[in-house]
């Protein structure tokens, strides 16, 4: 039988605001716990919430970036149920009157797999509200007890909800990624899934393809990494199938996944759910917001991802996995283009490397090469983000400038690379230091390979009886013996017609 | 000195006849006398109130005091008073000491007011009669065997009974008016959103109002001058001028036009009560106003409504009441839902679980349409009652409550005869409109009898001059009740 997986995903995003949602009391991460609780977040009796504007900008802007409609009225709810790290006794959200309405759309790429090629698809979302985080109950450092830390009560958050418009882990791995990509892109939300700024839940049921109803679903919780979420959703995808294979029914239940144990487990079920019994906030007024407010906020938008990533496409030409990858963060891609503006700003000088069409299209794609490639690992490894490159984006494009018009090689690039990330200055100074200019002269070039030949007459004479293959040993040798600062071109060149005889 | 009005005891302090230190002093004393007879305060702290007087000397002498400078006031408990125990005459908060001021506190500070305790009130201001209070039943001064109403029975027997100069109350339903009424002072629940309710412990939110329970309209004036006003610290405060809310007391009445809504003069209302309003009435007319036959066509939805969205408000507001952070937990329970329930359960007495109870049934899924949707379209009905009303008069007058002081235990074990004390109250809160209760005179066993006033929105200048020029013309607030235990 053929299956067919439909997902659905909820995702909690932090909104990066100074204070709290509903008090004054501030949000940083990782203090002592209780300290940055007020007399609100605590709840005490007669205290009252006011609501952080901060907050409301800051969805309305990610309803602009996905070209939802904005709610002008929206309304802040009750959602009433007892648990410890809930201190009200209720979340104060949104329910009927979100302030992010339908009609955004988040476009995603979604990468090929051993089954198939990559692709685009457009995932709906259905609305997104803000609401207040909940505290955190601690139950490791307590023996027979339980700890509450409150740091975290009242933390705006903004539920993004999706339509069931994912196919596979893959897509919704895919999905997850751009929405948080683009939260961070658009300022509203740092992004830090291990301290919890960034969590999905995921809706999943499996159907019989060609089918049109949707089979049952279960809500998996609290997916705070995209391995998580991947092998969460095939967990469950796998349970759901062979349930219903087996003879069974798929209940509609929340799930918990336990990655240690890399399973999905029921928490609770429908009938076990609790009645939230949702109200309209007769403390909090609803939240109006004007057209001016609205299109002020348009009007600050930076370029978006995927506006930024078909212009990488149509102006530098560059290859849409480049584009893509350029713009999963704002960071990367401004950095990008800094390099890039300030090669060309060099002169493009003449074209050397026929297989491109212009010279300004060579300098991206060199430019998108190396920034993707070496100073993206260099990163990784050294665990710094972009704007903490120890070479600057008018250093990079320094080096790239000297590949442009052959300096040196690509290879030797790399070896000044390495230099200038361990501070020992700009490009043409390591150049210049290290002697690492390319040999270009041919007669220097000439000498090499004549010394080569003679000291090789037996690799000469097969290569001469047709073995072709023995071109790249005389390549390997005159290279090295040039200490890889040959002009690659003039020395295949010159090779080629010395070898002829 | 027991009967100066606000006004006199300003002009005592300022004029050196007195010091607040004497005169707190003296209602120290009084309440020391009378209280356990009356059970009208639930924390008196006599440390707290002196040195609170003696700074307010110190403000005097230094020629800064503002008018209530050095006055004593009683708090009802339901206002968080920084290091006073905040009650809100529950079990669950007996151990409650707050750790901030409300805004209406901070107010009567800022004007150098000295606090002289905090007074009874049912629990959670939940109840009509006083008799909810977990600290005990509040006795009425004029007959000790009946109630003084409710919620705020414990500020309104204090002013009757000279304990203090004045009190602050709070009203959802009527709990400032009704009480008023039936120990014969005079009461305000102003305009919804005049008066900041930070630090007032929730009840009701959209109903909720403080005012001022005190025996003039002057004097309730001239605390409105110190409790109202916009406080950013509640989303519903309403951001307005500051007013003066004396500025029209000495206008006279004529041409005033009093709306008589037939509803409030019609079955369940007791003829002695009845009598008192009419003959009230009749002083207005004298004094130049005229009266309009007007009707209020919803009145009779107005406890349903109530008995809705008021409960619906509280099983939600009251859900903090956990025993996890502070108050009452249980001593001894199993698991978290066992702790919940156990200190729930004892924590709260019956009033307030009923309405829990009632809250929590009419938000559940599936009532949720049929009672707090409906609810609120009725809502909505009842307010438009009264802004047509109002285009036909400028203020409306009738009875505060259908009966005098009812006594003690009399309506305890019926709680819908106990909620119909309320039937002309608690529209007004329902609109979000202002009221007023001034004492009329005396029903056939000598018990007082309350007029209610209501007023357009922002009417309270307007009405604390119709009622300050009935009080010139007459003396019923200005009679005290007997009580034993004076010397």
């Amino acid at each position: 039988m053929q299956w067919e997986v439909v997902i659905g995903l909820e995702t909690h995003a932090q909104l990066n605001t100074v204070t709290k949602i509903f008090s004054g009391a501030a949000t940083a991460y990782g203090a002592e716990p209780n300290t940055q609780a007020c007399a609100v977040d605590l709840a005490l009796p007669g205290v009252l919430p006011v609501f952080n504007r901060a907050a409301a900008e800051k969805a309305v802007r990610f309803g602009l970036a996905v070209g939802a409609r904005i709610n002008r009225k929206s309304v802040f709810e009750r959602k009433n149920y007892f648990y410890p790290d809930l201190p009200k006794g209720y979340q104060t959200t949104q329910l009927e009157l979100p302030i992010v309405a339908e009609g955004g759309t988040l476009r995603i790429q979604v990468p090929s797999t051993g089954s198939g090629q990559a692709y685009e698809k457009d995932i709906r979302i259905t609305r997104a509200h803000m609401e207040e985080d909940a505290g955190k109950s601690l139950h490791e450092d307590f023996h027979g007890m339980t700890g509450i830390d409150l740091n975290r009560a009242g933390t705006p958050l903004v539920e993004i909800v999706t339509e069931p418009d994912m196919r596979s882990s893959t897509e919704a791995v895919a999905y997850a990624k751009m929405l948080h990509s683009l939260v961070r892109w658009i300022g509203i939300c740092d992004g830090n899934m291990q301290e919890g700024s960034f969590r999905c839940d995921a809706n999943v049921s499996v159907r019989i393809k060609g089918t049109d109803t949707l089979g049952t679903r279960c809500e998996i919780k609290n997916l705070n990494s995209f391995k998580f979420l991947e092998k969460a959703i095939e967990y469950e995808v796998r349970r759901q199938i062979e349930l219903i294979e087996d003879g069974g029914r798929v209940v509609q239940e929340t799930r918990l996944y336990d990655p240690d144990r890399d399973e999905t487990r029921s928490m609770r079920s429908k009938e076990e759910a609790n009645d939230y019994r949702y109200f309209p906030d007769p403390d909090l007024l609803p939240l109006v917001v004007s057209d001016a407010y609205i299109e002020e906020i348009r009007s600050a938008l930076p370029e978006l991802p995927q506006a930024k990533r078909e212009r990488f496409i149509n102006e530098y030409s560059l290859p849409p996995y480049d584009a893509g990858v350029l713009t999963s963060a704002r960071e990367l891609a401004d950095y990008f283009e800094a390099t890039l503006r300030s090669l060309l700003s060099k002169g493009v000088g003449i074209l050397t490397t026929p297989e491109y069409p212009s010279a300004e299209i060579f300098a991206a794609k060199i430019t998108a090469n190396w920034v993707i490639n070496d100073l993206s690992s260099a990163l990784n490894n050294a665990s710094l983000e972009i704007v903490d490159s120890p070479i600057s984006s008018a250093q990079l494009a320094g080096l790239l400038k000297r590949i442009q018009d052959s300096t040196i090689s690509g290879k030797i690039a790399k070896e000044v690379f390495a230099a200038m990330w361990n501070g020992e200055g700009e490009a043409d100074a390591v150049i210049e230091a290290k002697g690492l200019k390319q040999v270009s002269d041919s007669g220097a070039i000439e000498k090499i390979i004549d010394e080569i030949i003679a000291a090789n007459p037996g690799q000469l004479a097969e290569y001469r009886s047709g073995k072709d293959k023995l071109f790249g040993f005389f390549v390997g040798q005159a290279m090295k013996a040039s200490k890889g600062k040959a002009n690659p071109a003039q020395l295949n060149e010159i090779l080629k017609q010395k070898l002829a005889g | 000195m027991l009967n100066a009005s606000l006004k006199e005891l300003s002009a005592l302090l300022a004029g050196k006849k007195i010091s607040s230190f004497e005169l707190t002093q003296t209602f120290l004393k009084r309440i020391n006398e009378l209280n356990p007879a009356l059970n009208a305060f639930i924390t008196v702290d006599a440390e707290k109130s002196l040195a609170q007087a003696r700074a307010a000397d110190e403000r005097i002498a230094a020629g800064q005091a503002d008018l209530l400078t050095g006055i004593p006031f009683a708090q009802k408990d339901i206002f968080c008073a920084q290091d006073w125990l905040s009650t809100c005459g529950s079990k669950m908060l007996a151990n409650f000491s707050a750790p901030y001021d409300a805004h209406v506190i901070e107010q009567f500070n800022r004007a150098g007011a000295v606090n002289l305790g905090k007074t009874n009130m049912d629990e959670f201001a939940m109840g009509s009669s006083n008799e909810t209070s977990f600290f005990g039943k509040v006795k009425n001064p004029w007959d000790v065997s009946r109630v003084p109403g409710g919620s705020s029975g414990g500020s309104a027997a204090a002013v009757a009974a000279r304990l203090c100069p004045a009190a602050t109350g709070t009203d959802t339903g009527g709990s400032i008016r009704q009480p008023a009424a039936l120990v014969g002072i005079t009461g305000l629940k102003p305009t919804y959103g005049t008066v900041s309710r930070y630090g007032m412990i929730a009840f009701a939110s959209s109903l909720d109002q403080a005012g001022p329970m005190a025996r003039s309209a002057e004097d309730c004036a001239l605390m409105m001058n110190v409790m109202a006003g916009f406080d950013s610290r509640d989303s519903t405060s309403l951001e307005r001028e500051k007013e003066d809310y004396t500025r029209d007391l000495n206008q006279p009445l004529k041409g005033l036009r009093i709306g008589l809504p037939k509803e409030y003069f019609a079955e369940g209302l007791a003829a002695d009560v009845a009598k008192a309003v009419e003959a009230a009435l009749s002083e207005y007319r004298k004094l130049g106003a005229e009266t309009v036959d007007i009707s209020l066509p919803n009145t009779r939805l107005s406890i349903p409504v109530y008995y809705v969205l008021a409960p619906a408000e509280a099983s939600s507001n009251l859900a903090r009441y956990d025993g996890v952070r502070y108050g009452y937990r249980a001593p001894e329970y199993g698991d978290l839902t066992d702790m919940y329930q156990k200190s729930r359960a004892q924590g709260f007495g019956p009033e307030v679980k009923r309405r829990i109870m009632i809250g929590t049934y009419v938000l559940s899924a599936g009532y949720y349409d049929a009672y707090y949707i409906q609810a609120q379209k009725l809502r909505r009905l009842i307010a438009q009652d009264f802004e047509t009303a109002f285009k036909q008069c400028d203020v409306i007058m009738g009875p505060t409550a259908p009966t005098t002081a009812f006594k003690l235990g009399e309506k305890s074990d019926d709680p819908v005869s106990m909620y119909l004390s309320d039937i002309y109250t608690i529209a007004v809160n329902l609109a979000g409109l202002p009221g007023m209760s001034v004492p009329c005179g005396f029903g056939d066993n000598g018990l007082p009898v309350g007029l209610q006033i209501v007023g357009n929105y922002f009417a309270e200048a307007k009405m604390l001059n119709v009622a300050h020029q009935y009080q010139l013309a007459t003396d019923w607030h200005q009679r005290m009740p007997l009580l034993h235990g004076e010397g």
